[in-house]
């Protein structure tokens, strides 16, 4: 059997600081996720509004935050803000605020959808019974898109943590930098490292992805 | 006496365990129109999908011209060429112009030259009144339109026999006349046709034999003046009387 | 800003944007020639075909383009496969948006009704026939829209060669930091590239998602 450096992993905590590594990543997509989720409300109600600056701001943000390559939004974040506020964020930091601005527009183009989706009536006939707008979203319009919207924002979750593997380039310790950390620390002793660490941490994205995925397919079938 | 175009002999037709048709016999003979009747439901349609080969069937034979096209794929496929059928549905291919439609099939499947497929394709186009549409996009037609073009892309395979399923039905009523009327010539030509249609005054004008389905079975089979006039069974005669109060109404 | 410094700097975003555009468009290729066999595998039923498709495009669907890159890059040389960084860039854009573009023909296929199919059936096609006149010209079309997004996806996607030392935009904005500590103008010069790359795409995409819309064929 050929030597795919699979070894490495049983050799002291190697495996468990892996698992820490990726615990990172998906960390930073989880609380981005947290704060994404009612800032992506807030945006996609704005987006359904008839204010022409408003429709405009948000476009403009929703489409420039999309066109951007993520890994372009992280270096300008990163880089960028040391430079003109003379800040100096952590790669963490400038990953969260990154993930957040992201989430929120994704999440409020979503939100904007599901909204429209509704019919007008809906709206039309809570306000014939005495509603006030925000009675409306909260009693009528928010419950019917929420089935909606379960669904694709868990799809959200497991987009950000595939996204998570870009914060290795902004210098943030996770699971491929901790890969290539133990695969140079055991450079002489298993050559063949860069293999078996390699294949491991595309297992276990594949692993926890497709979970979610599956929990959110799941969920679309069941509601649908 | 004339050929025998198409013998069905003895056809059955379940999806899963509900039968559609048992155990049908039907023969069609050269330049005959046989018109098919029934409430919905009895298989009339399914009768000419089975015809066509779109539907698998569980026993019998179905003979075109005397060759059997149940369980032999090569026969088959040619056979297909020598039944033409339009649906309901009038469903050109939308991402053709009404003469892309017409030509596809002979061109690319009969292997015709073209130039000889286009000149046919305009003089059938002209017989149907629509020689100004041979460029137009099925979106950009009526539905009686799209249905004139779908018979004469049936009609350009130079069938033996043609198989229309309740055509009319899905149109708004004041296109119904304008193909009910391509077919009625058609009928003058001398053409084999099987129709399945709810439209009464039509059957009794264009049909040389009426076939009766209820339940999955033929139940009365004659001359069409004969049928209209004088039904021999109950059920015929329920299934008109229903059709004559609408009528009234 | 500093001009001077930009228009130095110019011909090396030059030739990194070239660099991303060309490996993009080779990878999307590969992408869509892989995308379009496994939709008719899917379509078709194909079995066993079938389920290592469905496995592949879980597998692509479910992991990040970088962790692609690196197993391919730094794990397979160890098994004696070494590829060199642009055949990896584009093998791993192409196995990530291979499953991208099955999805969007696929669902090509499915919007075409059932009806098509037994019309040509009817006039004498066979299958060969029914796929390539009937089906696949309005497959193609309807997932016009899908194939669009997922092409600037792919091209957005190219931004992590430079973790395969591939001198692309990303590469070189971060090496001129590095060398020059002139962040705002290399910022600037990455986000305007980016825009020029992707911008025309993106707009092509509303247009024809818009026409789609409204029109049909023979519009």
């Amino acid at each position: 059997m050929p030597d795919l450096g699979l070894e490495v992993l049983q050799k002291g905590s190697n495996f468990i600081r892996l698992i820490e590594g990726f615990w990172v990543a998906v960390e930073i997509s989880l609380f981005s996720i947290a704060i994404s989720i009612p800032l992506g409300v807030f945006l996609g109600i704005l987006m359904t509004r008839k204010n022409k600056l408003i429709r405009f701001l948000t476009k403009f943000y929703l489409d420039f935050i999309r066109i951007m390559p993520q890994l372009v939004l992280l270096f300008l974040v990163f880089f960028g803000t040391t430079r003109s506020m003379g800040w100096n964020l952590s790669g963490e930091m400038a990953a969260v605020i990154v993930f957040v601005l992201w989430g929120t527009a994704e999440m409020g183009d979503l939100v904007r959808s599901a909204l429209l989706s509704i019919p007008r009536h809906q709206y039309e006939s809570s306000v014939a019974l005495g509603f006030s707008r925000i009675q409306t979203y909260f009693y009528i319009i928010l419950p019917q898109t929420l089935r909606r919207l379960i669904p694709v924002s868990i799809n959200l979750i497991t987009r950000m943590i595939k996204t998570t593997s870009l914060i290795l380039m902004i210098g943030v310790v996770e699971v491929l930098k901790v890969g290539q950390q133990i695969i140079e620390a055991n450079r002489m002793t298993s050559p063949n490292a860069a293999f078996g660490i390699f294949f491991v941490i595309f297992i276990l994205y594949f692993v926890i992805c497709w979970s979610v995925s599956m929990i959110a397919r799941y969920l679309e079938r069941k509601w649908s | 006496m004339a050929d025998t175009v198409l013998e069905i002999k003895n056809l059955v037709k379940k999806f899963n365990e509900h039968i559609i048709i048992n155990g049908l016999n039907l023969k069609v003979q050269e330049g005959e129109v046989i018109v098919i009747l029934g409430p919905s439901g009895c298989g009339k349609s399914t009768l000419l999908r089975c015809i066509n080969g779109l539907e698998e069937i569980q026993s019998g034979s179905i003979k075109v011209q005397g060759r059997e096209t149940v369980g032999n794929k090569k026969n088959a496929v040619l056979l297909r060429q020598k039944i033409g059928m339009v649906f309901q549905s009038y469903d050109l291919f939308p991402h053709l112009s009404v003469l892309g439609n017409i030509m596809l099939s002979p061109v690319k499947v009969q292997k015709r030259k073209k130039d000889e497929v286009k000149k046919e394709a305009l003089e059938l186009l002209e017989k149907v009144g629509l020689s100004d549409k041979a460029d137009s996009y099925p979106r950009q037609l009526s539905g009686g339109q799209k249905q004139r073009v779908a018979i004469v892309r049936a009609l350009i395979l130079h069938p033996e026999i043609l198989l229309f399923d309740e055509v009319t039905a899905a149109l708004d009523p004041e296109m119904v006349r304008e193909v009910l009327d391509v077919i009625l010539g058609l009928a003058k030509q001398r053409r084999t046709m099987l129709i399945v249609t709810h439209e009464m005054q039509f059957a009794k004008a264009v049909a040389d034999r009426i076939v009766f389905m209820d339940e999955s079975k033929i139940i009365e089979e004659g001359g069409a003046k004969e049928f209209f006039e004088h039904p021999r069974t109950e059920r015929a005669k329920k299934f008109l009387n229903v059709f004559t109060f609408e009528d009234i109404r | 800003m500093d001009f001077v410094y930009i228009e130095r700097v110019l011909p090396l975003y030059k030739r990194a944007a070239v660099l991303t555009v060309r490996l993009g468009i080779e990878g999307t290729l590969l992408a869509i020639v892989i995308g379009l066999f496994c939709a008719l595998i899917l379509y078709e039923k194909i079995p066993i075909l079938r389920q290592f498709v469905m496995f592949y495009i879980e597998l692509s669907r479910n992991t990040p383009l970088l962790v692609q890159l690196f197993f391919i890059y730094y794990g397979l040389p160890k098994t004696g496969i070494m590829l060199t960084p642009e055949i990896c860039g584009v093998a791993g854009l192409a196995f990530l948006g291979g499953s991208y573009m099955a999805e969007a023909f696929r669902s090509g296929l499915e919007s075409v009704e059932d009806i098509q199919r037994e019309c040509a059936y009817s006039l004498g096609m066979n299958k060969v026939q029914i796929m390539r006149y009937v089906v696949l010209p309005q497959a193609v079309s309807t997932s016009i829209p899908a194939f669009l997004a997922n092409i600037i996806f792919l091209l957005k996607e190219t931004s992590v060669f430079s973790a395969i030392s591939l001198m692309d935009l990303m590469f070189t904005a971060k090496d001129l930091i590095g060398l020059y500590y002139k962040t705002s103008e290399s910022l600037v010069l990455l986000v305007v590239f980016y825009l020029m790359i992707l911008l025309p795409v993106s707009i092509i995409g509303t247009v024809v998602e818009r026409r789609m819309q409204y029109a049909g064929f023979g519009a």
